[in-house]
């Protein structure tokens, strides 16, 4: 069978067509890309996706409202807490329920820590695309010390289930606090030593800076979100301007992009947004460790909740980009409608868009910078 | 909260350790001493004199004599690419754990005591490994390409200067020689790039083909400097004329030599596709490139090629520029002197041998370990700026270092203290470079944590 | 500007083709018209004041009872940050609703995803094909009535539970075992009745 795809693709002699994917090791996830390259520059970059479709959105039909949760990890495993707390958010709406404050602020700690998880997966394994591969065990060597928190608060390294309609699942374990200040101490002088090593050598800057430059204009039209729409100069952060769960209790920077390396919008500025955003999530824990106040950590649920008949939009600021969970209820025990809308896929539809008069070395470049994740895209 | 740690594992046992140092160490450090005996004495002099005096034979008229020679260079040929086989496997042990270390890992450490044998057994199981050729590849040239390869890297070591009186074949165009056929490893990247009829493997070649050429044309003009200055294309030569000491070292005695080194040093890492230059092996981009296809000993070969190649490229730079086998303080006329007269040389004569060779090897080494120490800090560069680099740059780099030292050695004729002057004056700026350095470095470390971290509360 | 507003905008604009604002206990959001549709997106997106630029969700919800498929678009402005949530209602047998990648070009990957799972046709899209799901897949999953197929290319959609299969092989070993090994003949005949018995 012929995919339909390559009838778009121009079949001249002297262009060869290529799969760039799925098995590749810079694709960030099993997605495919048909490329279209004339020499080493390409003419398009056709993004093809559905590997990894599971479907998760007719399991949100069947499931019921609590037992989808673990579902939601799935759908962004690096970013885990932010799905679930999209979707906690929905539900609570619908069930019109107060989430503790406690609460509210375990939900944030935990999710800025998985914040810097993500971003150090992003940026370490963007530096590994670019061909410097030392970057990348220093990250992970970071994200060691994240997921042995994590572990220690909710039992799981990568899919945390950790959020539960109405709260969170456990309390702060004993001396976790303690723990959590000494790493925040060793990671603020992270920042130097990565600046050092990776994000100032003039290869680097050579090889990100002016590339795949996404303007203002595109990246709101493409629907873009979170460091990809800040990188191109759109102020934009929901934590800051339309604040949901303790984060309107916290003062924190939203770095923008400035076009540190070239161009505003261009590859290095998605990813020194990034860095600067994990040291702006430090400081949120931070505050949030001094601040956490105490009480009840989850709201009684009942076992089978049964909303009204309504809809509903639960949306965070996830690490990549602005997650939204179109909830629709008909008044049974069973959702009608759960929608994920991801930040990953709409940024799929701009690459083809970028991609014309690329290198292929910049196409790899350009998946990287935008960090997309393909449980985000095919859900 | 408290962990349970798995049991400590058990000790080592000591003949593992005996045997994994005896095996690590004392290969390399015996192939390197057949090669110091063997070359001297299977010299057509000495095997005519050993024919004339031993046997009892005239040589020239002897019918065996061509056979005795043929069969003394077969033999060193065999422990000539034995040496290039045991160093490009002790040089991929070396490369992982240097990049361990620097990834703050810890490297291969099961294979033999401490991971010193893992080179061993990747090689076992490379010969092991099915042995595969693709339905729709060219068979012929699948099967051949890897042996172009072998071949351009093999041969350089005919030219090698290991020690003073240790070399193959000393050449008169030793260097032109060295250059020419590291050529050859173009074509069996393009062969193989193009046989394995995978397009991702086309990619590869001929990026990488675009890339060895390109930069043989730096490499040969800085090459030229040397040359120049030494007066003669045979690498002994060229070593003859430098000294022992750093400031008679070719690199310091003439500026546009100190910077004709980094232009030849920089297309060397180009030619030899490492970082940043490993474009055609681009792992995040192409898997492996042109060698996608390739499994097994076949793969091996180009595995061993391009860690060999480590070897031949710094060697090739310390016998230009850093003085080869020179050893500091001694001087040419103390060779002769120690050499005597006898037809077999006497035993202080093997001794110095054996000491230059100790030097060219360390020399050597440590430019290995700085191209192993260049590839885990750098990124990849594009193909278009590596192109951009070579053609804008260091091409008219290498000529304006060629017209400068022919003028210069024009100089020198002149006033030859200019030479001495500059020398010294060089490697003053060498020493406070590298002090700089390794001040910067110490304050690196101590301004950052690191993989320092208190973990008492963890 | 509340949404309230933005909607009333909206209907000055367009008339009879824009619904009233929902019951407001929900997320309010309002039914257009299919055939107007892109003219009011593009009123939303053009008009200063309102300059709703970010095509936040373009989705899909299946109503088999109404027998209609709503197509919803969530709308965002980040300069005014107000936002408003338009519907269409479609025929669910044939449905199809005008294409508004001309207003967002992020609508482009989402329509196909509606189209994908849900079916419905975006006339006026340059590229309406599958993006989920492979090219040649029949059927629409995200609808109510989806029936699964009977595999894909010739992968069977179910398997048998592996314990199931486990312990048919665990009982034909131990038929076989007691095959090979019969039961040693008893001396008397009662003794034997007894042995068979002992070892079921």
């Amino acid at each position: 069978m012929e995919k339909l795809i390559l009838r778009r693709v121009d079949r001249r002699n002297e262009e060869m067509i290529l799969n760039f994917g799925p098995q590749h090791p810079s694709t960030h996830g099993v997605i495919n890309f048909i490329v279209e390259t004339d020499g080493e520059v390409l003419r398009r970059a056709i993004p093809d996706v559905g590997y990894l479709h599971r479907s998760i959105e007719k399991i949100g039909e069947m499931v019921g409202y609590p037992g989808f949760m673990p579902y939601t990890d799935r759908v962004d495993y690096l970013a885990a807490m932010f799905a679930n707390e999209g979707y906690a958010i929905a539900v609570e709406r619908l069930l019109k329920l107060q989430v503790p404050k406690r609460a509210q602020y375990l939900r944030a700690i935990a999710c800025e820590l998985n914040r810097i998880a993500s971003h150090l997966v992003s940026i370490g394994s963007m530096a590994m695309d670019i061909g410097a591969v030392t970057p990348f065990p220093y990250a992970l060597r970071e994200r060691e010390y994240i997921n042995d928190l994590i572990e220690a608060l909710c039992g799981a390294r990568l899919t945390y289930n950790y959020l539960r309609i109405g709260g969170v699942a456990y309390d702060l374990p004993q001396g976790w606090r303690d723990r959590c200040l000494t790493f925040l101490d060793h990671f603020d002088s992270l920042l130097q030593e990565w600046d050092r090593l990776i994000s100032f050598n003039e290869i680097y800057e050579r090889r990100l800076g002016g590339v795949a430059v996404i303007s203002r204009e595109q990246a709101i039209d493409y629907g873009l979100v979170g460091p990809n729409l800040r990188a191109s100069g759109v102020d934009w952060d929901l934590r800051r301007d339309a604040p949901y769960g303790a984060y309107a209790d916290f003062k924190f920077d939203v770095p923008v992009g400035k076009g540190w390396a070239g161009v505003v919008g261009d590859c290095y500025d998605r990813y020194y947004v990034r860095v600067l955003e994990m040291f702006a999530s430090a400081k949120i824990v931070r505050q949030a460790l001094e601040k956490l106040p105490e009480g009840e950590i989850q709201v009684k649920v009942p076992k089978k909740p049964k909303p009204e008949a309504g809809e509903t939009m639960g949306r965070v600021e996830s690490a990549r980009g602005e997650l939204a969970y179109y909830v629709v209820s008909d008044g049974t025990d069973r959702a009608h409608r759960v929608r994920a809308r991801t930040g990953s896929f709409l940024a799929m539809g701009i690459i083809e868009d970028i991609s014309p008069g690329l290198m292929v070395a910049d196409l790899v470049a350009l998946i990287a910078s935008l960090d997309v994740v393909a449980p985000e895209i095919d859900r | 909260m408290p962990v349970n740690y798995a049991p400590l594992p058990k000790r080592t046992p000591r003949w593992l350790v005996g045997l994994t140092w005896a095996i690590a160490v004392g290969l390399p450090v015996s192939l390197l001493v057949v090669l110091l005996v063997l070359l001297p004495i299977t010299k057509p002099a000495m095997i005519d004199g050993f024919i004339l005096h031993q046997l009892g034979h005239d040589p020239a008229v002897w019918p065996w004599r061509d056979l005795l020679a043929a069969a003394a260079l077969v033999l060193i040929g065999a422990v000539v690419f034995g040496w290039g086989a045991v160093f490009g496997g002790v040089s991929t042990w070396l490369e992982r754990k240097i990049a361990g270390r620097m990834q703050s890992r810890i490297g291969p450490n099961r294979a033999g005591a401490g991971g010193y044998l893992v080179w061993m057994a990747d090689a076992l199981k490379m010969l092991l490994k099915e042995d595969l050729v693709p339905a729709e590849a060219d068979d012929l040239l699948f099967r051949a390409a890897p042996y172009f390869g072998l071949v351009g890297f093999l041969l350089t070591f005919v030219t090698l200067p290991f020690g003073e009186g240790i070399i193959v074949a000393d050449l008169g165009v030793g260097a032109f020689f060295v250059t020419a056929i590291t050529a050859l490893v173009v074509v069996g990247i393009l062969v193989a790039g193009w046989s394995s009829n995978s397009k991702w493997a086309l990619f590869g070649g001929f990026r990488s083909a675009a890339q060895v050429i390109s930069y043989e044309i730096p490499a040969g003009i800085s090459l030229m400097v040397p040359v120049l200055m030494a007066g003669t294309l045979s690498m002994q030569g060229i070593i003859r004329a430098q000294g022992g000491a750093p400031w008679n070292w070719f690199v310091f005695r003439n500026p546009a030599a100190f910077v004709a080194f980094f232009i030849f040093f920089t297309s060397q890492l180009a030619e030899a596709n490492r970082t940043p230059f490993d474009l055609p092996e681009a792992e995040s981009e192409l898997v492996a490139g042109y060698h996608s296809e390739y499994s097994g000993f076949r793969f091996g070969l180009f595995f061993l090629v391009e860690y060999g190649s480590l070897w031949v490229m710094s060697a090739l730079a310390i016998t230009l520029f850093f003085g080869g086998w020179q050893i500091p303080g001694f001087h040419a006329d103390q060779w002769v002197a120690v050499r005597g007269t006898s037809p077999f040389p006497p035993p202080a004569w093997w001794g110095m041998q054996a000491a230059s060779m100790a030097v060219f090897a360390a020399k050597t080494y440590t430019l290995v370990l700085v191209v192993l120490w260049i590839r885990w800090t750098l990124p990849r560069i594009r193909i278009d700026q590596m192109m951009n680099l070579c053609w804008k740059y260091l091409v008219p780099g290498a000529f304006a270092c060629f017209l400068f030292t022919l003028l210069w050695q024009l100089l020198v004729s002149a006033v030859p203290r200019v030479e001495l002057a500059s020398g010294i004056a060089l490697s003053l700026v060498a020493l406070v470079l590298v002090a700089l350095f390794l001040k910067q470095t110490r304050d690196n470390i101590y301004s950052v944590a690191g993989d320092r971290i208190d973990l008492s509360n963890w | 500007m509340t949404i309230n507003e933005i909607h009333e905008k909206l209907k000055a604009e367009l008339g009879e083709a824009v619904g009233p604002l929902s019951d407001p206990k929900a997320d309010p959001f309002c039914v257009v018209k299919a055939d107007r549709i892109v003219d009011a997106c593009r009123f939303l997106r053009a008009t200063p004041g309102l300059e709703l630029d970010f095509c936040e969700d373009l989705t899909a919800v299946d109503w088999p009872k109404r027998n209609v498929i709503e197509v919803v678009y969530h709308l965002y402005s980040y300069r005014h940050r107000h936002g408003i949530v338009l519907k269409v209602e479609t025929d669910r047998t044939s449905p199809s609703v005008p294409s508004v990648e001309g207003v967002w070009k992020a609508a482009n990957w989402m329509e196909r995803e509606v189209y994908d799972l849900f079916g419905v046709a975006f006339p006026g899209h340059p590229d309406l094909r599958r993006v989920l799901l492979p090219d040649d897949w029949e059927g629409h999953p995200l609808r109510k009535d989806y029936q699964e197929g009977e595999g894909y290319h010739g992968v069977p959609n179910v398997r048998e539970n592996p314990l199931v299969e486990l312990r048919r092989l665990d009982q034909i070993r131990i038929a076989e075992q007691a095959k090979a090994n019969p039961p040693a003949p008893a001396p008397a005949a009662p003794a034997a009745p007894a042995a068979p018995t002992a070892k079921a």
